[in-house]
């Protein structure tokens, strides 16, 4: 941080200024001139926390996205499916047993066992053909979308939100005064909060798995170099295998978690899929900080774009893609 | 020494004349030339134009896909998107049932104009993706692509949104109406032929030969002096032109075009087209687009013939694609290449076999 700091002076002050703005936007009570340049401050607080719990759902599935480019070269256009898959089957299972939490296990333990399957007796045989590793995942994509459509069909699905986390939630932020001088407080979906505090703790959980654990250690050495970990004893197969199976599984509960507050239907693989690479492009490919980075840019984006210029919001993130690669081609966060 | 060999036979082989290389072609190339220029008179209009003429044409994307990822190793998945692009400024530039916005210029300045724009719109996304390398070039033109096929959804000033153009006519010229059977299934014919004959030339010509090079190793090409990158976009803008020049004769076959023409769909499938047919080869494309159609179209018959679900076409694709993939890396192209050299193999040693006396007493 501090070097960063050192770093870059200038950037430092930008993000800073730019923070302190953000904050003094959302705490501060808005006068009827920012009102009338910003529309009502409810609007702004809600596009706000929704791109940013957008933003958590976009770092849980790119991140396995991310892992498993950076550590086997395997860019997963399968990823997408994978989602969905997780989504539906989440959907199954807390129809079944009526509990959520249940749906999401079963979810990320099956669709990691799909991932397994996927690496050994797929991409283990063409190790280092990217190419043809990613000609292979476009193949799984198209056949898991036409199993998902045959078995689900074209309908629309929700999962059920458990009763604990349904309903809103005061937050002591003012979106406005009344008369009286009391102020209004911001209401917020319980489950979206949940969400968001979800996923900061599995990103720091995997912050930690990653650079604290012996197992991280060697994660990190395969995603620096891959031959040399294999020449020093390391079984690098097993680490891929358990690699494959965490990214997969992330994206299996990710679509649980998609599935309770968006939806589940044929082509949400696709849109998932797009938004993850627009996120690890942004973020930088292969790193986890990066994902993160990248999903609450690319989450922020989406909401404030649809909230403060409708028509062209898809294109916000794309054009923020585009910028990204002008200037920085190999993403935010990347080393190299 | 064996490079300076290998360089003297390439430059030979560059500068060989038109009927050289026609006199080297095998028995399998004039059956299909003579095939495809008597076909109207054996083929019902259906599928001289449903099948063959559209072959051709997504033929002809592919073609350009090809080109870069056989030759220069770059995989785009912008090509479909380019030819969307030129299909839609015919759509603006020219005339279509939106009069609000089509400019209804003569199509002997819309189609030039849509190609050049397209082109460059192709090499200016080309100049964007190449300063990634690899794996993540395909990541990149995917989300380019999107971005249009976004882009042509939502904006309604100059792409008219979700129901895009509609009553696009191909040009009268020459006394001739392009748009019948007859005539558009030459015209499609000539600019395959066109196209083929340019890829070959160029694979042969320096820019391709160095292009090859930059494909193997960029880094020993850099160190001779070659400008990869430039090598690379220049790569981008020939393909683009045909990609370009396929989506005129694409909108001008379906008279229509709307997002879904260039959706991530369609993008994906022409990825598919290519390596199902072979990207070893500049005929290989069109032998992926022929049987591609040829599902497209009949799958359904065939797959409720069998008894089974006629909506599991897209299934089909996914699995023939996936075996085309895992089995043979070179698509059909390869599997026919290997079966003629077991067959010249088996021969070779049955001849030996005769030579030597004839095997048991």
């Amino acid at each position: 941080m501090s070097d960063f700091v050192a770093r870059r002076p200038i950037w430092s002050l930008v993000i800073l200024v730019a923070v302190a703005l953000l904050l003094w936007l959302v705490f501060s009570v808005w006068t009827p001139g920012m009102e009338a340049a910003f529309g009502r401050k409810r609007v702004f607080l809600s596009a706000l926390f929704n791109g940013i719990t957008l933003g958590a759902l976009y770092f849980l599935v790119a991140s396995g996205f991310t892992l498993i480019f950076g550590l086997m070269r395997n860019v997963n256009l399968a990823h997408g499916s994978l989602y969905l898959f997780g989504g539906y089957l989440g959907y199954s299972i807390g129809e079944l047993t009526g509990s959520w939490l249940v749906a999401l296990l079963v979810a990320f333990v099956v669709v990691g066992l799909v991932g397994v399957l996927m690496q050994v007796f797929l991409f283990r045989w063409m190790e280092g053909q990217d190419l043809r590793q990613t000609l292979v995942t476009i193949g799984l994509s198209i056949i898991f979308a036409d199993l998902l459509l045959w078995s689900y069909g074209g309908d629309t699905f929700q999962v059920t939100t458990p009763d604990w986390l349904s309903g809103p939630v005061t937050l002591p932020l003012a979106v406005a005064l009344r008369s009286n001088g009391e102020a209004v407080l911001m209401t917020y979906p319980l489950v979206r909060i949940a969400i968001l505090v979800g996923a900061i703790v599995l990103g720091v959980l995997m912050w930690l798995a990653l650079n604290r654990t012996r197992v991280g250690m060697l994660v990190r050495a395969g995603v620096d170099d891959r031959d040399m970990l294999s020449a020093t004893g390391v079984r690098v197969q097993l680490v891929f295998v358990m690699v494959f199976a965490f990214g997969a599984g992330l994206a299996g509960l990710a679509g649980v978690v998609g599935g309770t507050f968006q939806s589940l239907q044929p082509g949400e693989d696709t849109r998932i899929l797009l938004s993850s690479l627009v996120v690890v492009i942004v973020g930088g490919m292969g790193s986890i900080p990066g994902a993160a980075v990248g999903a609450l840019i690319v989450g922020l984006a989406e909401q404030f774009g649809s909230v403060y210029m409708p028509t062209y919001a898809v294109m916000l993130t794309f054009v923020i893609m585009v910028v990204v690669l002008a200037i920085r081609p190999q993403g935010l966060a990347a080393r190299r | 020494m064996a490079v300076a060999d290998l360089k003297l036979e390439q430059r030979a082989r560059a500068t060989e004349s038109l009927s050289d290389w026609l006199g080297r072609r095998g028995a399998a190339f004039w059956i299909t030339a003579g095939l495809l220029l008597v076909m109207p008179a054996i083929a019902s209009p259906f599928w001289l134009v449903q099948i063959i003429a559209y072959a051709m044409i997504l033929g002809l994307v592919a073609l350009s896909l090809m080109f870069l990822a056989g030759y220069g190793g770059i995989v785009s998945l912008i090509q479909m998107t380019v030819a969307g692009f030129a299909g839609y400024l015919v759509a603006i530039l020219g005339d279509s049932a939106i009069a609000q916005i089509s400019l209804k210029w003569p199509w002997w300045t819309a189609a030039p104009v849509a190609i050049l724009i397209a082109t460059l719109f192709g090499t200016l996304s080309g100049a964007l993706s190449v300063r990634t390398e690899g794996i993540y070039t395909i990541m990149i033109t995917l989300a380019i692509a999107s971005a249009f096929y976004y882009l042509t959804l939502q904006n309604y000033t100059i792409f008219n949104g979700f129901s895009g153009f509609n009553g696009i006519v191909p040009p009268v010229f020459l006394g001739i109406d392009w748009g019948q059977n007859l005539s558009f299934y030459y015209l499609t014919l000539a600019c395959a032929t066109l196209a083929y004959g340019a890829v070959v030339y160029v694979s042969r010509a320096p820019f391709g030969l160095a292009l090859q090079g930059t494909r193997d190793n960029p880094r020993r090409m850099a160190a001779l002096g070659f400008d990869v990158v430039a090598h690379r976009i220049g790569a981008y803008a020939f393909a683009s032109l045909i990609a370009a020049s396929a989506g005129v004769l694409l909108v001008w076959y379906q008279r229509q075009i709307s997002p879904g023409t260039a959706g991530v769909g369609p993008v994906v499938d022409m990825l598919i087209i290519a390596v199902v047919g072979g990207l070893s080869r500049p005929i290989g494309p069109f032998i992926g687009a022929l049987v591609y159609v040829l599902l497209r179209t009949f799958s359904l018959d065939v797959l409720e013939g069998l008894g089974l679900d006629g909506r599991r076409y897209q299934l089909l694709i996914g699995l023939g694609f996936l075996v085309i993939v895992l089995f043979s890396p070179d698509g059909l192209i390869g599997i026919w290449q290997r079966l003629r050299e077991r067959y010249r193999r088996s021969a070779d040693t049955r001849d030996a076999q005769m030579r030597s006396g004839g095997g048991s007493p």
